[in-house]
């Protein structure tokens, strides 16, 4: 009995069951429901159990679905590429060039300020901004830098570009800043006395060093973007599709099974994109 | 319980017999009981007003809560969580989904004091006796059951009514005249490229689509053997033109709460536009010319109504009834008119409207003073005419009604591939 309770297995095992409970009544079961519930028919007021490949013939049968895909992969490749440049500099700057670590937390802080609203406000924000008659085209035609309302700046992929970068560059900021913060400065002091210049630095001592600080980002703004349906919804003017507005409308239109089969494939999808990002960087290695 | 019940109700409808039953301390009990009652009504924004829930404490005695939702998602709401409501505000063509649920109970007509007095388009479909029955999901044709717990829709009318009707209107779209700067006579503009980048149309599948077949009609590219039924030929064919525009830039967004169709006019991003007839108040309430434009083809028409949870049981129940007799003896009527809907009792709504209001509104006289809306902001200067003249010119117009359709299954997918297209 001692030896049972002693050994590191069991307490390994007792130790983690609280989370494990957690985790198998509030994601396995529930996903496991949206899988069953993928392959269930529907009619227009109910949902019959029944094991129908329709739902995914009809998803991987409309060209729209492909399109809408490739809209997701569009829109998740663009926010990251944004976010990873504007959070890097921001982390950069607060890393390596605020000396005094009071100023540094005050900063760090003063950039989560926006976030104390809510992201759907923040969006929302930008609407009468960007409208054809909003300040942004008021402002730049008293300049004269145009001579009509630029249209393309609200209701457009711009516009959601927009707005997924402002809501989730914070998302990358911390994380890379974590890491920086954790780099001993005395490789940098020893890449400069062996001749490096300030490029070099950057690119053979820090990027490599942030890797994982830009992987976790990464993951937090590729995860969020792809499952994301609400931004896309204002900012398009519900005009333009990701895979998240595709489940909505089926949901908003009683077609749960529908919805369900799109979930899954838009999971999978997520799952390959995170797997593939974990083997080009070890991140339980690296912390 | 269920003899105070009776008692109680007999002395409602009893009228004169009110006074001297209410020296039985039956009723008194009963009374006491209903203050404490709060019933959860769900329903589209459009009714959902805070003004109404403290005329219910006031009058009634009871607590009304709203919560307003689009279109879609109240019909979620009525067909998978019976218990998060007790009264649906809903339209027919919603209750014409989920009515199979099982989730609403048919009302007794016999307990509805002003039965008799219900526009006929919601007993038998005819405005008046010679009057043509528009396409579509037709109010009457969804708005009696059989029995209590009937299943199926009745053809003519029963003691069994499954929505009461509270309001209904005729649409059309409403475009900015100051933008526009000329006249507009049919649907067929929406799609005209003059307003390229500058139309939109709504994002609620049943009422989109019976916007979107009056332009392809109008256009003269579809003939439709029954907009309101339509084939999945039809419904392809429909989709093709409007997906063809969306891809070609008409569209500047789509809209699926009303305050969202608010702000796409007041703000001039959008020029004509599905709209509703309170948010041309509302647009014009800020000053800014907006007009809900009459149209050749005729209307596109919509009724609403209010349904009671199958939960609903016991004093609960009685509370529901006492509020829908009252939704319909007046008040509610009257304010809901003032934003540009018809009650569906309209002899009781005029008791609660001034003649100048009444003419304007219901019979399309010129305004005598200013007509206010109903939280009493200046809306029309006197001397406004409302668009589209009087009650019988309006709904006497009506080309089709909001609709669910055979083949509503395919159109939803249709329609979700054209607003992710």
């Amino acid at each position: 009995m001692d030896r049972i309770l002693k050994s590191n297995n069991l307490t390994g095992w007792l130790l983690a069951a609280p989370l494990v409970l957690v985790l198998v009544v509030f994601l396995v079961i529930p996903v496991i429901v949206i899988v069953i519930v993928s392959f269930w028919q529907t009619t227009e007021f109910s949902i019959v159990p029944a094991f129908d490949l329709g739902n995914y013939e009809f998803l991987f049968g409309s060209a729209v679905t492909y399109d809408v895909f490739l809209n997701t992969f569009k829109y998740a490749f663009l926010t990251w590429a944004f976010t990873l440049g504007i959070g890097f500099t921001v982390a950069y700057f607060l890393a390596f060039h605020i000396r005094s670590q009071t100023t540094q937390i005050a900063l760090a802080l003063i950039c989560t300020v926006p976030f104390w609203t809510s992201n759907i406000i923040r969006m929302i924000s930008w609407v009468p901004f960007l409208g054809r008659n909003g300040l942004a085209n008021s402002a730049l035609l008293s300049m004269g830098v145009v001579d009509h309302p630029l249209d393309w700046l609200l209701f457009s992929d711009f516009a959601v570009i927009l707005a997924f970068v402002h809501i989730n560059t914070i998302f990358m900021v911390i994380p890379i800043l974590n890491t920086m913060m954790r780099i001993d400065k005395s490789l940098i002091e020893a890449a400069r006395d062996a001749g490096a210049s300030g490029a070099q630095i950057l690119w053979n001592v820090i990027i490599p060093l942030t890797k994982p600080g830009i992987m976790i980002g990464t993951i937090f703004v590729l995860t969020l973007v792809m499952g994301d349906f609400i931004t896309v919804r204002f900012m398009s003017g519900s005009q333009s599709a990701n895979v998240g507005r595709l489940i909505s409308n089926d949901i908003g239109l009683l077609q749960y099974p529908s919805a369900s089969a799109t979930s899954v494939v838009l999971l999978l999808t997520v799952l390959v994109v995170v797997g593939g990002l974990m083997r080009v960087v070890d991140i339980r290695k690296e912390l | 319980m269920k003899k105070n019940h009776y008692s109680r109700r007999s002395i409602l409808r009893g009228g004169a017999a009110a006074v001297a039953a209410s020296a039985f301390p039956a009723p008194m009990i009963w009374a006491q009981d209903i203050k404490d009652v709060t019933l959860r009504q769900a329903g589209t924004g459009v009714s959902a007003y805070n003004e109404v829930a403290a005329q219910v404490k006031k009058d009634l005695g009871f607590t009304l809560e709203m919560t307003a939702l689009d279109s879609d998602a109240v019909t979620q709401k009525v067909a998978t969580q019976p218990d998060s409501y007790d009264i649906a505000d809903i339209e027919y063509w919603i209750c014409k989904k989920v009515w199979p649920t099982g989730n609403l109970q048919a009302m007794d007509v016999s307990k509805i004091a002003n039965y008799s007095k219900i526009a006929g388009t919601f007993i038998d479909g005819k405005l008046t006796p010679d009057s043509v029955i528009a396409q579509g999901t037709a109010p009457h044709t969804v708005g009696f059951v059989d029995s209590v717990d009937g299943k199926t829709f009745a053809k003519a009318p029963t003691g069994w009514m499954t929505l009461i009707p509270t309001i209904y209107n005729a649409d059309t779209l409403g475009i900015r005249p100051d933008l526009i700067g000329r006249p507009i006579d049919s649907w067929a503009e929406l799609l005209n490229p003059e307003f390229k980048g500058k139309a939109s149309i709504l994002d609620i599948s049943s009422i989109g689509i019976m916007d979107a077949a009056m332009v392809c009609e109008a256009m003269g590219k579809i003939k439709y053997g029954d907009k309101g039924n339509m084939t999945k030929d039809e419904i392809d064919q429909t989709m093709a033109i409007f997906t063809e525009a969306k891809k070609a830039g008409q569209f500047r967004a789509f809209w699926k709460s009303f305050d969202e169709s608010v702000n796409l006019m007041a703000s001039g991003e959008v020029v004509i536009q599905s709209m509703w007839s309170p948010a041309i108040a509302a647009v014009r309430s800020k000053g800014i010319a907006c007009t809900y434009q009459p149209l050749k083809e005729g209307y596109r028409s919509w009724g609403g109504g209010l349904g009671l949870s199958s939960k609903l049981s016991g004093v609960a129940l009685d509370a529901a009834y006492e509020y829908i007799n009252w939704y319909l003896s007046g008040w509610v009527g009257g304010f809901l008119m003032r934003q540009g809907y018809y009650s569906a009792v309209p002899e009781t709504s005029k008791l609660f409207m001034t003649d100048d209001e009444w003419g304007f509104w219901y019979e399309g006289k010129p305004a005598q003073g200013d007509i206010m809306s109903p939280q009493g902001q200046i809306m029309e200067k006197a001397g406004a005419v409302r668009d589209g003249g009087s009650f019988q010119e309006r709904m006497g117009h009506v080309a089709c009604w909001n609709s669910v359709m055979d083949e509503n299954q395919y159109m939803v997918r249709k329609w979700n591939e054209f607003i992710a297209a």
